[in-house]
């Protein structure tokens, strides 16, 4: 692999220590922006190195940070770090050996909209990671780089962390908003957009984790040498989940821009038991499903190329390979049960839609369905598409409507006669 | 105070000091992981005193217990262990090996153990895809990850999650 900005322990032993993160640049970004920068030069800074959000919109980060309007005040920095979507394993490796650069990222965008209070929004089964998430601010707070007056200044910052309890939807942000309020985590209908009324009705940035742990780089060295990683339109690299029937999964940090090829093969060491490489899916479950030819192979995993060559959106790079002996029909009952647990039952279409159409997938994948089944599985899913107010109806239909269209004999093959 | 707060009262301070003083709702989260740590499960009576810490209504407080599933409202086995049979870890044999850790111990999934100590549960994504296949222990108040399992391994570790049980009893005793 390349250099890596994100997965530094993976070369710097114990980077999950305060000294030893100190000793290789640690927190010299947070202090040279508290000592020597306003806020608009980390937001300018931040925009000119094009970064776009790792949660999957990709969305520019910059650009998000400046809709924090400075009349309405407390302003409030929430990170994400709710990991659910299946296939997505990244932002746990960053929290678990590279804490403090995600930390300092968290700080870096909190002085950047001038809040003094952000939380950390875990899914409740990081609950290691939260006690050692509670540690290393306890750390910070003693080494003075947390509390009151920062480096001499009127700055103040604290952070905390609050578990989630096991509902995916959190990941949305403003359900994971709702959450925090001790409400149930359900999505709000929007706008007003979380910019301007978010946490307890206030200004609020939302990020996910991986985009956060960027931030200390770039304000160390500046835009342009963050730009020297990955493409024009998606600079940067890009930690990619790979996952299924490859023999070596795992994270890889790779520039934005490598190919399915370079990740499936070189690094993770091609398909188990050398089988054809069938499908890929990028974001999860919530995929559409991609059929694996020789174009798709060739195409570069950044935020333009997968949506113009191959139709579907990079998300969060949660990269899931399907081999030859995957049967379409299995797969669409997994990824339809997941998301009929995980509708938070607040629109109809979502959450009467995921459970007929995990009750068909499942009489399909059973063999007791007919192809009138599949049909109506799509009508179904048909009838779901842009009538929710979050995205997660929408992420339930992908790998149904794909799957039928592009691997239609897979249901064929399953129907009763 | 309530039982609860005559309980844990350092514990419930150090949590409502996290969020803003008129925004003491947002505890109730925290509140209900610490009311479960024990028994595993929230009782009526800790729902009725989280709502009087947090200013809601008991039937918000238990509304939350049944919409997010770390929290349980009825007791069951003292570890939960909790396997992911999602899309990439079923790819990687997650579900026979699920069936097989089943078998092994004379339960179906979803049951508990004749002598009260482990209920396996199917549960959605872990984040850990890539160490298929994965369960989470939930008990004694903690939830710890287990990657790279095989049938052997596991019903090592429910070997030593029994050893741990009777260690507690004999130090409560």
């Amino acid at each position: 692999m390349g250099e890596l900005v994100l997965l530094r322990h993976r070369e710097i032993p114990d980077l999950d220590r305060l000294e030893v993160y100190q000793a290789h640049g640690g927190f010299e970004a947070f202090r040279k922006a508290v000592t020597s920068q306003q806020p608009a030069d980390v937001l300018n800074e931040v925009k000119a190195s094009g970064l776009r959000g790792r949660g999957g919109a990709g969305f520019p980060t910059g650009m998000k940070w400046s809709f924090i309007p400075n009349d309405l005040w407390p302003h409030y920095v929430v990170a994400n770090a709710d990991e659910s979507e299946p296939g997505t394993f990244k932002d746990r490796e960053i929290l678990e050996s590279n804490p403090y650069q995600f930390l300092e990222g968290l700080m870096l965008a909190s002085y950047t909209v001038q809040a003094n209070f952000s939380y950390i929004y875990l899914r409740g089964e990081f609950w290691q990671i939260g006690d050692k998430l509670e540690d290393c601010i306890r750390q910070l707070e003693a080494a003075g780089l947390l509390g009151e007056k920062l480096f001499g200044s009127n700055y103040a910052l604290r952070l905390h962390t609050h578990l989630g309890a096991g509902a995916y939807i959190c990941g949305e942000e403003s359900a994971l908003l709702e959450s925090i309020e001790g409400k149930l985590g359900q999505p709000r209908l929007r706008p007003p957009f979380p910019a301007v009324y978010g946490l307890y009705g206030k200004p609020t940035v939302i990020n996910n984790v991986e985009t956060i742990a960027n931030i200390p780089p770039i304000i160390l060295n500046g835009a342009t040498w963050y730009r020297k990683f990955g493409t024009e339109r998606s600079p940067g690299t890009k930690i990619f989940c790979l996952s299924g029937s490859v023999n070596r999964p795992g994270n890889y940090e790779l520039p934005l821009g490598t190919t399915f090829r370079e990740l499936i093969y070189t690094h993770g060491g091609g398909i188990l038991g050398g089988r054809k490489i069938k499908a890929i899916m990028t974001a999860g479950a919530s995929s559409s499903l991609i059929v694996a030819d020789e174009k798709a192979l060739d195409c570069p995993m950044d935020y333009e190329s997968v949506q113009q060559q191959l139709g579907a959106p990079l998300g969060s790079a949660s990269v899931i390979i399907l081999d030859e002996t995957v049967n379409m029909a299995w797969l669409v009952e997994k990824t339809t049960r997941f998301f009929e647990h995980e509708s938070c039952g607040k629109c109809t279409p979502c959450r009467e839609g995921t459970y007929w159409m995990a009750h068909l997938a499942e009489r399909i994948a059973g063999g007791q369905g007919g192809m009138s089944d599949v049909d109506l599985l799509n009508a179904v899913a048909h009838a779901i598409q842009n009538k929710c107010l979050c995205p997660l109806g929408e992420f339930s239909i992908m790998s149904v409507r794909s799957g039928v269209e592009k691997f239609w004999e897979d249901f064929e093959k399953v129907v009763s006669k | 105070m309530n039982a609860l707060q005559q309980k844990f009262p350092t514990q419930i301070q150090t949590i409502l000091a996290k969020y803003p003083p008129d925004k003491q709702a947002s505890a109730v989260m925290p509140l209900l992981y610490l009311a479960q740590a024990e028994t595993g499960f929230v009782s009526q009576q800790s729902i009725q005193d989280i709502a009087a810490i947090v200013g809601l209504s008991s039937t918000d407080v238990d509304a939350l217990i049944g919409y997010y599933t770390l929290y349980h409202d009825s007791p069951a086995g003292r570890y939960r262990l909790q396997v992911c049979t999602d899309l990439p870890c079923a790819l990687r044999g997650a579900e026979d090996f699920m069936h097989s850790l089943c078998a092994n111990m004379g339960i179906k999934v979803g049951e508990t153990t004749p002598d009260g100590l482990i209920t396996i549960e199917e549960v959605t994504c872990l984040a850990g895809c890539h160490r298929a296949p994965i369960f989470q222990v939930q008990g004694d108040g903690e939830i710890t990850y287990h990657e790279n399992q095989s049938v052997e391994t596991a019903l090592a570790l429910v070997a030593e999650l029994r050893q741990r049980a009777a260690r507690k009893e004999v130090n409560n005793g």
